[in-house]
């Protein structure tokens, strides 16, 4: 009988703890002040739980009571996400850590005040245009530098290059219009590049405007430590540059040129730029041998197959505008005078930025003696016959809807399709339709279909 | 007259200015003082004499050679410790002169396949020691220990066991009551740190550090970084022992976090991200030290330490409240609030004390030993203690260690 009894007090005191163990675990496991429902604020135990002994009543516990050993709860917080304006607050953390670093580390290499940018870009109206100009401005906007943007354009182009800058009121731009178009192959397309630059060079010697000259293609891809670099360029200055031709064709390709090009540095890209000797001087030039890319090379602009570059790219190449002064204190006599006038015969003489000094031997390298690659040379362009709607804007609804064929969207019925603000609509677009101005829309599978079958005609 | 009326001021001026502009150079780092006072930079040389007992290879030499891989394990600084009193300049060979006794005695050297020590017949090995050196030399006995220091790394000091439960059932080894020991482990009211012990950071190795410097103007763009374990399945799979919930818990709260980058991957780049993050959490794992301080300290990330009570590396030397951040375990799930609430001019003024060179040399054993590094911080330490209290000599006929204590596998002889 006794034993009865003290068999059932024994067993009610275990589930009277249990309970209020469970009750007083509650009690010290997190809970946010604006708590939701009780419910929700229990946190997840683990599977076999037990009481911990001791258990911890915070109410009667001394001070600061010993961490016991033990098992112990897994708090978990409700909602276990990241709260917007403490991700905010990491984020000026953060940019304060780094402008901290800036100012202890690379700004007292620095010249202060900081020298002008004058950034000759060329350009021209085509599907691309809209991406690879707002990326380039958005880089000029975060550079802690004052810019003068030179746009060099062909006069057709005006009306839509406007479009895209009309963005940026913050940047000083200068738009220069050249007299001529743009032809569709790459060779024609570099020379009249080239001779775009020259006119911004002329342009920056009749005004004689005071700077550094970086030569910015759009599509290329810039990084902040080059304009660090840059600031302190002497007369004429070189940036290792690699080259990114593998973007637009066909994964396999990729694997056979990579096993047949040697010319590729141990990163698996070219690098283009200065090379240096172990002592760290400047003794020549890393360029790139063609020959060795084996994949198709693409002739004309928007075809499929690789796009290299030239021995020798503007980009890379930073410029004191004293240079091309008429007159300038203090110039060395290695520089050869840039007299060109605006007949196509000087013209020719120059293709590249080498070309205006007599000794080569005085360039300067940037970025630890041309070992860090400050910017990204890529050529990638649409179609030449792809269209895209002015300012990637579509006001009215599209009068015909076609289905993809290949895409896995689902088929929307038509009365869906209707917008009431100005988003592309037309199925085949696969992109998000947020009126991101500027996103190539095209379809890959489809458009390389088409480009495959229409290569196949030409070249038989 | 009149113009010498003039100098003096004018003297006293450009001292005045001539500081500023010494201060404003100066600004990236801060001197490093603790409640000690600003002792990172003493010369232990003069302030004390060590002796080292010349104990059987069997105690140091044989065992290191027997696995080469106690050279390079957290526990390491045992062994570099030894090394170093026996070419440092404190050391003298007159016992008569010596303010401290070292005792070279590798307790953590016993290592499993994979390399973790066992501590089962550490006692056994210590207590063989003491009775080496108390039937060999008179010193032991006048004092019983009180005038001697033990370097006992291992997780949970001289309890000489990795579990905790099972280490706090031990105790202190009974024949240590009185020495002066110094070890990682460290957490108030602990059974395991007795009174007077030096803490020491973990061992970590400097030239590898070292390799893997980059340069300090890359951008520090990770928020919060940490690399280790948040379950240990093979001990704790359900998890709540292991870290006391507190890793998994740091897991389930912040794995969704992009500012966390936490996982429990190996990567090459382990040493570079830490230069590149602004917080490294040091979370507790089965014992509440860990080398990720160390790490942390030494690539300029501020360590958040999350380990309630825990008595971090020469504490009355550096000033580890202004250096970290802490966190109690229970508000680990706070831990985004806790850390984004901090004011700016705070963290950087943490970098800037971490970016002291003092503070990241006391952390570190290089080999040979350099001035200022966690061998110097030692001795200044044993130096701080000086000198002995008289009633430390004991006499003649008192007696009050029992060499009988402990588990009956202790007293076996080794």
């Amino acid at each position: 009988m006794l034993s009865l009894v003290s068999i059932s007090l024994h067993t009610f005191s275990c589930l009277l703890s249990l309970y209020l163990g469970f009750r007083f675990s509650r009690l010290f496991s997190f809970s946010p002040p604006t708590s939701s429902s009780h419910l929700n604020n229990f946190p997840p135990l683990p599977l076999s739980y037990s009481p911990p002994k001791p258990l911890i009543n915070p109410l009667t516990s001394p001070p600061r009571p010993r961490p016991i050993s033990g098992r112990h709860v897994i708090s978990i917080r409700p909602w276990a996400h990241p709260n917007p304006t403490e991700t905010l607050q990491a984020h000026r953390i953060l940019s304060a850590v780094q402008s901290e670093q800036r100012r202890r580390h690379i700004s007292p290499r620095l010249p202060s005040p900081p020298r002008k940018f004058l950034i000759v870009t060329p350009t021209y109206s085509r599907t691309f245009q809209a991406v690879y100009l707002s990326s380039l401005a958005h880089s000029l906007l975060i550079l802690p530098y004052p810019v003068t943007w030179i746009v060099v354009e062909p006069r057709g182009s005006r009306n839509d290059t406007s479009a895209i800058l009309a963005r940026f009121p913050r940047l000083h731009v200068l738009r220069l219009s050249y007299p001529g178009s743009m032809p569709n192959t790459w060779a024609q397309r570099s020379r009249v590049e080239s001779r775009m630059r020259l006119m911004a060079l002329r342009e920056i010697r009749d005004q004689q405007l005071d700077g550094i000259i970086v030569f910015a293609d759009e599509s290329n891809v810039h990084t902040m430590e080059l304009f660090d670099e840059a600031q302190m360029v002497n007369w004429i200055a070189s940036a290792s540059v690699g080259i990114l031709a593998h973007t637009g064709i066909l994964e396999k390709d990729i694997e056979e040129s990579e096993s047949t090009n040697k010319q590729s540095s141990s990163l698996g890209f070219p690098v283009i730029g200065p090379a240096c000797n172990s002592s760290g001087h400047f003794v020549g030039w890393r360029a790139l041998d063609t020959s060795n890319y084996t994949g198709k090379i693409a002739n004309f602009v928007g075809e499929e197959g690789l796009v290299v570059p030239n021995q020798f790219e503007w980009a890379g190449f930073v410029m004191n505008s004293r240079l091309v002064w008429e007159k300038a204190e203090g110039r060395p006599d290695w520089v050869r005078a840039f007299s060109v006038g605006g007949s196509v015969a000087d013209e020719t003489e120059i293709e590249n930025p080498l070309d205006l000094v007599k000794d080569v031997s005085f360039v300067e390298p940037l970025g630890r003696c041309g070992k860090k690659v400050l910017l990204w040379w890529v050529r990638t362009e649409a179609r030449l016959d792809s269209k895209f709607p002015t300012r990637w804007i579509i006001d009215k609804p599209l009068q015909i809807t076609v289905p993809a064929k290949q895409t896995p969207w689902p088929e929307l019925p038509p009365e869906i399709v209707i917008p009431t603000n100005p988003t592309p609509t037309r199925q085949s677009l696969t992109d998000k339709q947020h009126s991101k101005t500027g996103r190539s829309s095209r379809p890959r599978h489809r458009s390389r279909g088409k480009r495959k079958r229409e290569s196949h005609m030409n070249s038989s | 007259m009149g113009v010498k009326s003039w100098i003096l001021p004018l003297f006293l001026l450009q001292i005045l200015f001539g500081k500023f502009g010494i201060a404003e150079l100066e600004q990236h780092t801060e001197r490093i003082s603790g409640s000690a006072g600003d002792v990172l930079e003493d010369d232990p040389v003069g302030r004390l004499k060590v002796f080292v007992y010349e104990l059987p290879i069997k105690y140091n030499k044989k065992i290191v050679g027997r696995d080469p891989r106690c050279l390079n394990h957290m526990f390491a600084a045992e062994i570099f410790m030894h090394r170093f009193l026996l070419t440092s300049p404190v050391r003298t060979l007159n016992p008569e002169e010596a303010d401290w006794f070292y005792t070279p005695v590798y307790t953590t050297c016993d290592l499993t396949p994979n390399g973790l020590p066992l501590p089962f017949k550490s006692p056994r090995v210590m207590r063989s020691a003491i009775q080496f050196i108390s039937t060999n030399w008179p010193y032991w006995n006048r004092t019983e220990g009180a005038d001697h220091f033990f370097l006992v790394p291992h997780d949970f000091g001289a309890c000489f066991h990795y579990q905790e439960e099972k280490a706090i059932q031990r105790g202190i080894l009974p024949l240590l009551k009185k020495a002066t020991l110094v070890q990682t482990f460290g957490q108030e009211n602990h059974v395991c740190l007795k009174e007077g012990s030096i803490i020491i950071p973990p061992y970590a190795p400097p030239q590898k550090m070292q390799a893997h410097m980059i340069t300090p103007d890359t951008p520090r763009s990770i928020f919060v970084y940490f690399r280790g374990l948040f379950y240990d399945v093979g001990n704790d799979p359900e998890g709540g022992y292991y870290a006391r919930g507190a890793r998994a818990s740091l897991w389930e709260n912040f794995k969704n976090n992009p500012l966390f980058d936490i996982s429990t991957e190996h990567p090459t780049t382990y040493y570079e991200d830490m230069q590149r993050a602004v917080f490294c959490l040091c979370p507790l794992g089965w014992a509440p030290w860990s080398p990720r301080l160390v790490e942390g300290v030494v690539f300029g990330c501020i360590p958040v330490i999350i380990a309630d009570d825990i008595v971090l590396p020469f504490a009355d030397a550096i000033p580890w409240e202004e250096i970290g951040v802490f966190v109690a375990e229970k508000d680990v799930p706070n831990l985004d609030t806790i850390l984004t609430n901090i004011p700016i001019d705070v963290i950087l003024r943490k970098q800037r004390l971490l970016a002291n060179p003092s503070m990241k040399q006391a952390m570190l054993f290089p080999q040979p030993a350099q001035p200022g590094d966690a061998f110097h911080q030692i001795l200044n330490g044993l130096a701080r203690k000086l000198p002995h209290d008289k009633s430390i000599y004991l006499k003649p006929g008192e007696r009050t260690l029992n060499w009988t204590a402990g588990p009956k596998g202790d007293l076996k002889p080794w």
